[in-house]
């Protein structure tokens, strides 16, 4: 599949999995591919349920090469200034006592909306009412699909949701279904129709996995993305494997002596410790590709989702020549992806 | 193991100054584990709990959220909110006992509002409030608290000499910390106060404020909504000072020398920086980290000389070659990363583990990973006479 078809599926690209797992790195790198092909994207960031802070990390900033920290208004990541066709990434903040701001002043109790929302009331309604930050949050991230899909100007042609850790995102995604099961009424009731409408929406709204090869995260992305189609009606697009060391041949038999001999036939002189090294690295490559190996192939068993692989960068830190590297990795992987179902 | 890393206002481990029998019972060293998700805080935990286990003490793990199968294997998947005891693994045995208990929430909760109840009537009519049904999912920073409650609780028992705690990834600020604080800023609440005190004489503006409020959450969210959140206000009246003070005492325990600190992450850049921004959170609170543990570190590699090096890819063993500086660089990277936190945290015990060939699932491999955790400030002091009986 070309890339423009993999983007043109939906709208919304929710990204959520385990903490940890990468799911900034991989909004960072769907949106820079999208750039790369021309497209606008907007990666949307949240401050953890309930909270009503940014995220404070600049992880996503910093992948592109900047330092600034997300909040409610947009930051330009990478400007359209690259070679044709280039298109933009711009990422914000969503937080949900700026969003009841904006969703009061727009259904007229601005006089209201600024003393609400700093009075602490979020807190009071939220308490009152389950699911209204998150229904804020989403109603806001409606406004900005139904945006793109009107061609507004400055509207993205892509949006990415950097979606709360697994376990949250499920609550977070069935927000709107508890509140119409609720006995709340008024505009909330109508937000939460319009957010449920969204979700339960393959041409709007699609969730990308996110995991590593690894036990725990397999096992716990197996959870959600069950969890994420019974209880949050959402669809699941492709399961992206993060972090998988590249293959490398490696003799099952290496030994000391082989080492030191196949040098010294080349006139080089390895020292033991230095050939038990290099012995002991082989070992923990090849356990590891294996064990990744045998959880890749378990994530494929139990979860008949479509998979792509980002390769591990050998960084403990993620910059713009790690984001290049791993923009190439998805744009080959999805040469070869198709939205069939294993 | 690191003289200059322990903590002064320490007695140094196990060792406990309760030589007489004092009528009180005894006070439970408490470890607190904080760190950003995804770093192996819940097992860092546990281990920690079984390494005090090991030696001697009797010691009980909080786990908020735990991975199902070290959930299963520490037998607190269908327990609920009770310690359980977790046995050795076959053929091993430990000097001490280690306890395992699942966070619930909503129960530890419920616990609270009978304890604080003018009557069974009133705690009843609580329980069966939506606003307060809510309370517990919805509300930020409730399994926070309720974490530190049940902490709190655990230590008042006497039952345990080693109480440790995981917390909820804390994404943003020390949540934890200021969980106890969080309900009582609720109950204090302008909107809360006007709503409670609508007709109190003096207060018409306020009470115009407090309509208009009404009214608008009414339009926004629906009537039953405010009807549920005055009655829930109603039925809560009277408990807001016992739930205040015990809030107060579980911040003194936690800012007491019985707690001490242990921060938990990755040699990754994103999650030592969301680390060093909790412990300067704590530093704020006039707290120290006693000990920093840095999972899923690789072995270090020394290099090849480069003639060995082509020599090698001449002979068709270039993946060895290129095996060996793929994990020379990022032993090279988490060497900055360490850096960076020990030069931060000076006076802080700093522990790397390994990246583990098998993941933290059952009691063995708990074992295994508390092996590489000797040494960490947290193993309380083993039971001299310990207490009778369960927590169950």
């Amino acid at each position: 599949m070309v890339v423009e078809e993999f983007f043109a599926q939906t709208r919304v690209f929710v990204v959520t999995g385990k903490g940890g797992v990468g799911k900034t790195t991989l909004s960072g790198a769907m949106a820079n591919l999208a750039a790369r092909h021309g497209l606008s994207c907007l990666v949307v960031q949240m401050a953890a349920p309930g909270a009503s802070r940014p995220p404070e990390t600049a992880h996503l900033s910093r992948l592109f090469g900047q330092d600034g920290v997300l909040d409610y208004e947009e930051l330009v990541l990478k400007p359209l200034d690259g070679p044709e066709p280039a298109g933009q990434v711009r990422a914000r903040a969503l937080r949900a006592d700026t969003a009841l701001v904006e969703y009061l002043h727009a259904h007229g109790m601005k006089r209201l909306s600024r003393r609400l929302a700093t009075s602490g009331a979020l807190d009071v309604v939220a308490t009152a009412v389950p699911g209204m930050p998150d229904i804020l949050v989403l109603g806001k991230l409606k406004q900005m699909e139904r945006a793109a899909a009107a061609g507004q100007p400055g509207a993205p042609d892509v949006i990415v949701l950097d979606a709360p850790a697994a376990g949250h995102a499920v609550r977070f995604l069935q927000s709107p279904h508890g509140l119409l099961g609720a006995a709340t009424g008024g505009p909330v009731r109508a937000q939460a129709e319009e957010v449920v409408a969204m979700l339960s929406d393959p041409t709007r709204c699609q969730v990308v996995l996110v995991t590593t090869p690894e036990e725990t995260p397999v096992s716990e992305t197996v959870e959600t993305a069950q969890a994420l189609e019974d209880k949050a009606g959402a669809a699941l697009c492709t399961v992206v494997v993060n972090g998988r060391m590249p293959h490398l041949d490696l003799p099952a038999d290496l030994c000391a002596e082989v080492l030191v001999g196949a040098a010294g036939r080349r006139g080089a002189r390895l020292s033991e410790p230095g050939a038990n090294e290099l012995v002991a690295a082989a070992a923990l490559r090849r356990a590891r590709q294996r064990s990744e190996a045998a959880q890749v192939e378990r994530l494929a068993a139990e979860l008949p989702l479509p998979q792509l692989e980002l390769p591990f960068c050998f960084s403990t830190e993620l910059g713009p020549a790690q984001l290049a590297l791993l923009t190439d990795a998805l744009e080959s992987g999805l040469a070869s992806w198709s939205p069939v179902r294993l | 193991m690191n003289p200059a890393g322990e903590e002064p206002r320490e007695q140094g481990d196990g060792v406990r100054h309760d030589g007489r029998d004092a009528p009180a019972p005894p006070r439970a060293q408490v470890v607190v584990c904080i760190g950003p998700g995804g770093v192996g805080k819940t097992s860092t935990s546990a281990a920690l709990a079984l390494l005090a286990a090991r030696e001697g003490a009797r010691a009980c793990v909080v786990t908020i959220d735990p991975a199902r199968r070290l959930a299963d294997a520490l037998g607190i998947s269908s327990v609920g909110n009770e310690p359980s005891r977790v046995p050795p693994p076959a053929g091993q045995s430990w000097a001490g006992e280690l306890w395992a208990v699942m966070l619930d929430a909503q129960q530890t909760f419920d616990e609270l509002v009978s304890r604080y109840a003018t009557s069974e009537g009133q705690a009843a009519a609580i329980r069966a409030n939506p606003v307060y049904r809510n309370l517990s999912s919805a509300l930020s920073g409730t399994q926070e608290y309720m974490a530190v409650e049940k902490l709190f609780e655990l230590q008042e028992s006497g039952l345990y000499d080693l109480i440790v705690v995981d917390t909820p990834p804390a994404q943003h600020a020390l949540d934890f910390m200021e969980a106890p604080r969080h309900l009582a800023r609720l109950l204090d609440n302008r909107v809360f106060r006007m709503l409670m005190v609508p007709t109190r004489v003096g207060l018409r503006a306020l009470e115009m404020g407090a309509q208009l409020m009404l009214r608008t959450i009414a339009k926004v969210a629906g009537g039953q909504v405010v009807t549920d959140t005055v009655q829930f206000f109603t039925e809560f009246e009277g408990m807001e000072a016992g739930f205040r003070a015990r809030a107060q005492r579980a911040d003194e325990l936690l800012h007491s020398s019985q707690a001490r600190f242990v921060l938990v992450c990755s040699p990754r850049r994103d999650t030592v920086e969301e680390a060093l921004f909790l412990a300067s959170q704590l530093r704020h609170e006039g707290l120290a980290v006693a000990s920093v543990v840095v999972n899923r570190c690789y072995p270090r590699f020394d290099a090849v000389p480069e003639d060995v090096a082509d020599a090698l890819r001449e002979e068709g063993l270039g993946g060895v070659v290129a095996n060996l500086a793929d994990l020379r660089a990022v032993g090279e990277k988490e060497e900055q990363q360490l850096a960076r936190v020990r030069s931060f945290l000076p006076e802080a015990l700093v522990l790397r583990v390994p990246l583990l060939f098998t993941e933290v699932t059952d009691v063995v491999s708990l074992a295994e990973l508390a092996g590489h955790l000797s040494g960490a400030p947290a193993a309380g002091a083993p039971a001299a006479g310990a207490p009778a009986a369960g927590g169950s």
